[in-house]
């Protein structure tokens, strides 16, 4: 029956469709959408990434020079929501939506056209999102947490919580869609347990997106009527709480840390065994312990609210709950380091990127145990070494990743070679800038500066100014990557073989490169010793 | 660079790094400073502590991970015709660095509950002080000192001037040269500070009356948020006289980096003088002191009506 019901929309299974409206507005094919939300996503960072150079020209030295303190809040806020919202996110989406069916040998996600629906309301979502910055008013500028009743004095409340309900339904809709997929499209033999790491971590990932953007929908519908309509949800003058909102809103947003950093789990756990030519360490291990993170990710929420002022009880729950994190967390590196051990290692760029990953997500996590004791919080909390903290786990750690699948993934999509040369120079302006960008934020912090501050004390002149040359130059290192992607899909004479490297398992290197339009339109046999986790029943 | 240059920029960074990483007690933060400062209470020692104390156990833990995986980069490359191998499990392995991070993990969560706990009781306060945050000012009302009430000391306390006309957007007026006496107080000073006994457990009431603001003197060791509808509670025993500068913490609108604290702590003796002066201030009718807390409560409802449209 089901054969039947495919049997009619046979005729475009044979390549894309030639007109460029019916192939990218229409497509309800995963590699194109994949596409598309890459692109989107590398169109975010890079308007995201101008709000962060506008930021850290404003704080290289002390002093207003270039614009109001108003204008600067708005700017952290749009930066955040776009990172999060418009490039992190939407980039694992996209890798998600490239590579789950490749990797489980199915011919596509479950449900295409919804795919199509849940990419096309984003770009009208951050058309709505930036929009507020050209209005009057200004753009959202209570910090992207949004907290009421700041969040409830601004103008663009109403634009920002579409755009966040749109991004919700999107992030919705593309995790059912995951699910959907991981759980009915895998090809005979793939067992569950034989899934590549990174398309555990996406099914993982979905079921977390699904339990929590629901939330962040709430919080924020509860901020549109506190300001339009007269409710009091968060409005102590009407019996309403503003720490309420705070518990809900990081219900949501410590699940959604995790979101943005699973899947770059994932990516390492493929690229890391294919250049160390050795299966990974620990298949199920490193499967429990994403699972066990995201577990654990529902009951720390109030770690970031130490400050409020929550009852002793909770803060000592909160603070051993949180420090549990760092025991699946440690496994998962332990085993990094375990599957390079005793390997035959290259270090092309996705290699790179994957080393420095594990190395600098490493030492955000290490700030994170810091900012788990609350006693330590209580000076730490809403300083730069928090600022560092996150950026060091979201920049160096999920960018990171991205960057790496980016280029460990080229070859297979665009069916050339990126050039290994500007990759790795790419790689190491982007490693060092970086570290010069983020580490003295640790010492900014700790010396007393908040965060969300536009001016400071010439105390802390020295190592802003630091700070910001390091933020320049990793922000040009950035155009790099650019011209590496724009000349590989396009310039580079050098064609990529179908394994594209030496020590690649899995389905995906078995299609040919480029990926064709359609695939596994016939399972494919699962051959046990083709997959990249070695002996997983031993 | 000679030897000798690297050995004497070597001696020249250890030394910058020992006297960042000291034990000074600092008023205020230093250029170049590395590490937190140890604080002037009581209880400040234990985030001091604890920070060092968690530092050094990750440095640690960085050292062994990162070291063996330079250790597998450099044995185990393939230029150096190194052949993989084929394990990828060993149980024993995984049940040690397993348990080891969980022993860690517990000391760490003892010092930690034994710093929070004392943290946490604020019985047997000899002055109590209560803490409004505005948007963007703090009010001080003095509430009891030493078992009495104290009647209608209280006062607003925002940005000094000069920072205020430095910090204006092309303002032209430099940042350095904000000082009193030898310090850089730029943004980090006040009209009016909070002035408060030595050897004392003060608790401090917090609440706001706008948006939230946290109030954060780091040298008390602690930052709590001021809530509208909430009242907080914390407590600080300052032990050496003297000036200590901290800032709101928690985003509160344009002038979020434009509102200071500053705690003056003198000898309880010259405390007692300066509360006696406030307070025949306010005693005597018409006097400046009553004016500026007849103008609080009025402020606090400016700020508090108008939600929307005020920032823009």
């Amino acid at each position: 029956m089901s054969y039947a019901a495919t049997h009619d929309q046979h005729d475009d299974h044979h390549g894309a469709p030639k007109g460029f409206f019916q192939r990218w507005c229409m497509s309800t094919n995963h590699k194109d959408i994949g596409t598309l939300y890459l692109i989107f996503a590398l169109t975010m960072f890079f308007i995201g990434g101008s709000f962060a150079m506008l930021i850290r020209a404003e704080l290289f030295k002390p002093g207003l020079q270039l614009m109001q303190p108003y204008f600067f809040n708005q700017l952290t806020t749009m930066h955040a929501l776009v990172m999060i919202f418009g490039a992190i996110m939407p980039a694992f989406v996209g890798l998600g939506n490239w590579m789950i069916p490749l990797m489980v040998g199915a011919p596509d996600m479950a449900l295409p056209r919804m795919n199509n629906l849940s990419f096309w309301i984003l770009p009208f979502a951050f058309v709505l999102l930036l929009s507020t910055l050209f209005l009057p008013g200004g753009g959202p500028a209570g910090g992207w947490t949004m907290y009421p009743p700041l969040s409830l004095q601004s103008d663009s409340l109403a634009y920002v919580v579409f755009a966040v309900h749109l991004m919700g339904i999107s992030s919705i809709m593309g995790a059912i869609n995951i699910i959907a997929t991981i759980l009915n499209m895998r090809a005979p033999g793939m067992d569950l347990l034989k899934m590549p790491v990174f398309v555990w971590s996406w099914l993982i990932t979905a079921f977390l997106l699904i339990a929590v953007m629901p939330v962040l929908a709430g919080a924020v519908t509860m901020l549109l009527t506190d300001k339009y309509f007269g409710t009091n949800f968060f409005n102590p003058g009407g019996g309403g709480d503003p720490v309420l909102y705070q518990h809900i809103f990081w219900f949501f947003g410590h699940p959604e840390v995790y979101i943005m950093i699973l899947p770059a789990f994932g990516i390492i756990s493929e690229i890391v065994p294919t250049f160390a030519r050795k299966p990974i360490f620990g298949y199920k291990a490193m499967v429990f312990a994403i699972a066990c993170i995201a577990f654990l990710s529902f009951i720390v929420w109030a770690h970031h609210m130490f400050a409020v002022g929550l009852p002793l009880g909770a803060e000592i729950f909160f603070m051993y709950a949180t420090m549990l994190i760092s025991v699946p967390t440690g496994v998962k590196v332990f085993n990094w380091v375990a599957t390079m051990w005793g390997g035959s290692m290259t270090f092309e760029t996705p290699m790179l990127f994957a080393i420095a990953f594990i190395i600098l997500f490493t030492i955000g996590g290490f700030s994170g145990l810091m900012l788990a004791l609350v006693p330590a919080d209580f000076q730490y909390h809403d300083t730069y070494f928090v600022v560092a903290h996150f950026h060091y786990v979201l920049v160096t750690g999920a960018l990171f990743a991205i960057i790496a699948a980016a280029y460990y993934w080229m070859p297979k999509w665009t069916g050339n070679m990126y050039n290994e040369f500007w990759g790795k120079v790419h790689f190491w302006n982007s490693v060092i800038w970086v570290n010069v960008l983020f580490f003295p934020q640790h010492f900014l912090g700790l010396a007393g500066m908040p965060r969300r501050i536009p001016d400071y004390n010439v105390a802390f002149a020295n190592f802003n100014m630091i700070s910001s040359i390091g933020g320049f130059l990793f922000g040009a290192s950035q155009l790099i990557f650019l011209g590496v992607l724009i000349h590989c899909a396009f310039f580079s004479k050098k064609k990529a073989t179908d394994r594209v490297w030496e020590g690649a398992k899995g389905l995906e290197w078995t299609v040919p490169s480029p990926a064709p339009h359609h695939t596994f339109e016939m399972p494919p046999v699962i051959h046990d010793d083709e997959l990249a986790h070695g002996h997983v029943n031993d | 660079m000679t030897s000798g240059g690297i050995r004497r920029s070597f001696t020249a960074a250890a030394t910058l790094a020992l006297a960042s990483f000291g034990s000074v007690v600092h008023a205020a933060p230093g250029p170049w400073q590395l590490n937190m400062e140890r604080g002037a209470s009581t209880w400040s020692q234990v985030p001091y502590h604890l920070n060092n104390i968690s530092l050094a156990v990750c440095t640690v833990i960085g050292i062994l991970v990162f070291g063996a995986m330079f250790i597998a980069m450099f044995r185990f490359r393939k230029s150096r015709g190194a052949v993989a191998e084929k394990w990828s499990h060993n149980t024993m392995v995984e049940v040690v660095w397993t348990t080891i991070p969980v022993i860690i993990l517990v000391v760490l969560a003892y010092l930690a509950t034994g710093g929070l706990t004392s943290w946490a009781d604020t019985t047997g306060s000899q002055m109590t002080v209560k803490v409004t945050g505005f948007q963007w000012k703090w009010r001080y009302d003095y509430v009891d000192y030493m078992g009495k009430s104290i009647d209608k000391v209280s006062f607003m306390s925002k940005l000094d001037s000069q920072s205020n006309q430095t910090r204006q957007l092309d303002s032209g007026m430099d940042p350095y040269a904000v000082k009193v006496g030898d310090e850089s107080t730029y943004l980090l000073d006040v009209d009016k500070p909070l002035v408060v006994p030595v050897d004392t457990k003060i608790r401090f009431v917090i609440t706001s009356g706008d948006v939230i603001h946290s109030w954060w003197v780091p040298a008390t060791g602690w930052k709590i948020d001021a809530i509208p509808g909430i009242i907080n509670a914390a407590w600080a025993n300052f032990q050496t006289p003297g000036t200590y500068r901290g800032q709101c913490a928690e985003l509160c609108g344009q002038d979020h980096g434009f509102m200071p604290i500053v705690v003056v702590v003198k000898s309880k003796a010259d405390f007692a003088t300066w509360l006696a002066g406030q307070e025949a201030q306010s005693a005597a009718p018409a006097a400046p002191a009553g004016a500026s807390t007849a103008a609080a409560p009025q402020s606090a409802q400016v700020a508090t009506v108008p939600v929307s449209g005020k920032q823009g």
